[in-house]
């Protein structure tokens, strides 16, 4: 794909010659190298870079850590990357109100490092070290803590987003219970940068906890991992995550049980009673909770297609029989990570491009029928060009597309990448 | 269209007792839980299914006739105050639950079951919804889905925002969408039902609804702690959050709603100035060790008394004497103002103070109660009707209560939401940017404005369209809204 040849002129009266440079190898997405990586300063800044690449036809791609950008569809153009990390203090933190105030480009580890000195959290915890909080929200990442906590949409209280035309708009406030106005903040999470552009998030916090414990029961079926998520879920010990484990002899569903250090001993001792059923439970040390804890799942790299099949909680045997036995079949390798109690399962496909796309393809069918989702998260180029990211839309396509249209009709912001061709 | 057409059209696809057109019954729905606003729609629809609410708002779409739907009619903003020349829907004939799936710990259920209902769906199975605004007994799902609603245990469990999982909508011009996928989490897509969610009835109608449900704790415990004032009650609930304790509750009362409530339902609480009641909930032994300490904070912060709730019955009484306190204003004042309003937590003080000053100023009485936890002021303005004036002034001063609220980092509204009674304050909180942008959701939604128009905005926009298959919206045509 072309990309088109940017007058820098423009720009550099915005954002000043040091920000701007020429985009290498490195900044392509999916294939497609952009002109330009240009880094604004301010929210204002981003707003004048907007309205400068919208009167001249310019796609932009907004960017946090990169961490995340092969994610969604191939992009139908893309000729600025317009990249969030000059932007990235910690604005206010008040520990007494459990708010902080954080500019999107931060890293959300390093904001999570400043909250941490208060025994305070962001109750996120997505894989990658390097994501930003505007990354975060805008692909709503998330992680094994979700069980507990919910995602982005529950625990972002403000947002500041500027629009493809150049308005800057603010929603939601520093208040954890506010229903003044719509809220962007939810309608942010998850759009892939395709609404606007997140200049800053208001969050929630949550205390640290202060003892924790994983216990882990070694499964040796897709029913007895299903047994042991449910057997926890249903019981009264509230837990924080509930993972599941399944990588060549490695199988089993691991408990993460949080609280003060006069309850956790009760929590681990009635998890063991719990998982007892489903197979050899024990309590990981903390060499294993490296390997087994919350972190690791399959991420793309070498080929590797990474997966996300999300179904009904009551359906995690039969979802992880889907794409294995699909795998299987076509001699496709599987390895499975995730997140048992909520049935959002993450596979790590390697083999034959075709054969992996066929392995998709089933999965989504039968996935979709029954209420779920199959969406390819990292895949190689040419893999791509052959599977959809997303998947069906569902009946509310019009309903998107309409939306799009509504806050970026010139479709400046990363075309083509969301569902459905928005 | 003649109204003895829209009657005979509705009464087509309702049959004769789903359409109220006598006068003397519309009077009936001419407000909601907020009456100071009052409309007499031109006429009352009751539908019994997603099918004929859909048909109902075709009807209205091609005709051009705005509509609000309405659930129980609890609100306390004006949210489904009725518009002038249009459809009222109440949707209060549609109350079944659909499916109770505890395997995944959902159930569906239409927009008029009501809150309540939920939880004694599945109680004896040890589930509950954990929702539970004080007008649970009798507000619909559908209301509170607008609303966004709270309740005294969003402090830890959040509001109704984070335990609905999927919505079916009817959108204004009748299509039906699917939004949130509801049976599995993280549908692709655009993150449309948290958008809906809270959007005060102008987005669609919610016609099924998938809630969250979610298994009852192994414990509960409740105390009740007295103050010499407020001040010192703030302190206790400063020392409960700094100490990393999420309970599930924290309410605040002073003196005047203590002896409201004193004079109705009698809960026997302490005689002062201030009483804080506190619930904590989760596994056994971290409730106890938490609980402990939460006794020990009470103590250190000078509570002259502490109660703690020795049995359920102990434990309603307690929250009995908190709920009834709206109620139970009418025991000291002939009239009142419900105020609601946000502060971040560390400035509840200082507002407090600021609340104290102005009711001096307006020489009117304010009774405070509150969700202390989250910083929610639910300040009562206390005024008399039959004087003259008086009920002016009290809007002015509740009025002033919320900018004191806005200038400490606070919100206009914390659960009843804007809707008709505080869209005039909206651009104290958001500027012209921020409303249009808002906006631009709007006429993604309904282009020609006709699901419950005129709220949240105090100048609502058209959306540039090319007119529909009616010429002039009639907000246009009244000179209230203006192209956009």
């Amino acid at each position: 794909m072309e990309t088109k040849k940017v007058d820098t002129h423009g720009l550099q009266n915005i954002v000043g010659d040091e920000n701007i440079r020429e985009a290498t190898e490195d900044d392509a997405i999916d294939g497609i190298r952009p002109s330009l990586v240009v880094e604004p300063g301010s929210a204002e800044e981003t707003s004048e870079v907007l309205k400068f690449a919208r009167s001249e036809g310019l796609a932009v791609s907004p960017r946090g850590g990169g961490t995340k950008m092969g994610w969604g569809n191939p992009p139908r153009a893309a000729d600025i990357v317009l990249s969030l990390s000059r932007m990235n203090e910690v604005i206010e933190h008040v520990p007494g109100d459990q708010v902080v105030r954080v500019r999107a480009g931060a890293k959300l580890s390093y904001v999570q490092q400043t909250l941490f000195r208060e025994n305070q959290m962001i109750a996120l915890d997505p894989p990658y070290p390097d994501a930003t909080v505007g990354g975060v929200i805008a692909s709503n990442d998330s992680g094994p803590r979700r069980y507990k906590y919910n995602t982005v949409r529950d625990l972002i209280i403000g947002t500041t987003v500027v629009l493809a035309d150049g308005t800057i708009a603010k929603s939601g406030g520093k208040v954890v219970k506010n229903v003044a106005g719509y809220d962007f903040g939810k309608l942010f999470a998850g759009s892939l940068g395709t609404l606007g552009v997140i200049v800053e998030a208001n969050f929630r916090l949550h205390p640290l906890p202060e003892s924790a414990r994983t216990v882990a029961v070694e499964v040796g079926s897709y029913e007895a991992a299903q047994g042991a998520a449910h057997a926890v879920v249903h019981s009264q010990v509230e837990p924080t995550a509930v993972e599941l484990h399944w990588d060549g002899d490695k199988k089993l569903v691991s408990v993460l049980l949080e609280s003060i250090p006069e309850g956790v001993e009760a929590k681990e001792e009635l998890a063991h009673v719990l998982l007892k059923p489903f197979g050899e439970v024990r309590t990981l040390n903390d060499d294993e909770y490296d390997d087994l804890g919350p972190v690791p799942r399959p991420s793309g790299g070498n080929g590797e297609v990474a997966v996300k099949l999300s179904a009904p909680p009551a359906e995690l045997a039969s979802t992880m029989e889907i794409v294995l036995g699909a795998a299987e079949r076509r001699g496709v390798k599987a390895r499975l990570r995730g997140h048992a109690a909520t049935a959002i399962v993450f596979a790590g496909l390697s083999g034959g491009e075709g054969s992996i796309a066929e392995v998709v393809e089933e999965a989504r069918e039968i996935m979709v029928r029954r209420g779920g989702s199959v969406v390819v998260r990292e895949a190689p180029e040419s893999f791509k060009t052959k599977v959809d990211a997303w998947g069906p839309a569902g009946d509310h396509l019009a309903l998107s597309r309409a939306l799009k249209d509504k806050f970026d009709a010139a479709g400046t912001l990363n075309p083509g990448r969301f569902i459905g061709g928005i | 269209m003649e109204r003895s057409n829209l009657i005979r059209t509705m009464e087509g696809i309702l049959g004769e007792p789903g359409v109220i057109h006598e006068r003397e019954q519309l009077r009936t729905y001419e407000c909601d839980g907020l009456m100071n606003y009052r409309v007499i729609p031109d006429l009352v629809v009751l539908p019994e299914t997603a099918e004929q609410v859909q048909s109902i708002v075709k009807v209205c779409y091609e005709e051009g006739i705005p509509f609000v739907a309405r659930g129980s009619g609890t609100g306390l903003s004006g949210g489904a105050l009725p518009v002038e020349s249009g459809l009222l829907i109440v949707m209060s004939r549609m109350r079944r639950i659909i499916e109770v799936d505890l395997e995944n710990l959902r159930m569906v259920v239409e927009p008029g079951v009501i809150n309540l209902w939920v939880t004694n769906e599945v109680a004896p199975e040890g589930y509950y919804y954990a929702p539970d605004p004080a007008s649970q007994s009798v507000s619909s799902i559908g209301g509170n889905l607008a609303e966004n609603s709270g309740g005294v245990h969003c402090l830890k469990y959040g509001f109704t925002t984070n335990h609905v999982m999927g919505a079916e909508i009817v959108l204004a011009d009748g299509t039906m969408v699917n939004v949130g996928g509801g049976k599995a989490p993280d549908a692709p897509g655009y993150e449309l039902l948290g958008a809906f969610v809270g959007s005060e009835g102008t987005l669609g109608i919610a016609t099924k609804i998938t809630l969250r449900l979610m298994r009852k704790p192994e414990s509960v415990r409740t105390l009740l702690a007295a103050f010499e004032d407020t001040e010192e009650a703030g302190g206790a609930v400063s020392g409960i959050i700094g100490a990393g304790i999420i309970p599930a509750a924290i309410e605040m009362m002073d003196r005047l709603t203590l002896e409201a409530v004193e004079k109705t339902v009698k809960p026997g609480f302490p005689d002062a100035n201030a009483v804080l009641i506190v619930e904590l909930d989760g596994p056994e032994d971290e409730v106890a060790s938490q609980f402990d300490k939460v006794e020990k904070i009470c103590e250190d912060s000078k509570a002259s008394e502490i109660r703690i709730a020795e049995s359920d019955d102990q434990r309603a009484l307690f929250w009995k004497g908190r709920k009834a306190a709206f109620g139970a204003m009418g025991s000291v004042a002939n009239d009142y103002y419900v105020q609601d309003a946000v502060v971040p937590r560390t400035e509840l003080g200082a507002v407090l103070k600021k609340i104290d000053n102005l009711s001096e100023e307006y020489g009117l009485r304010v009774a405070n109660v509150f969700h202390a936890g989250d910083g929610n002021l639910h300040p009562l303005v206390l005024y008399d009707n039959d004087v003259e004036g008086e009920a002016k002034r009290a809007e002015d001063l509740a009025g002033a209560i919320v900018f004191a609220c806005l200038d400490h980092g606070g919100s206009l509204t914390g659960e009843h939401g804007i809707g008709e009674d505080k869209k005039k304050y909206m651009p104290k909180m958001f500027t012209d940017e921020d409303m249009d942008t808002m906006q631009l959701l709007r006429c993604a939604f309904d282009p020609h404005h006709l699901c419950n128009p005129g709220k949240i905005f105090p100048t609502p926009r058209l959306c540039g369209e090319r007119p529909g298959p009616f010429k002039m919206h009639p907000l246009q045509k009244a000179g209230l809204v203006e192209q956009f």
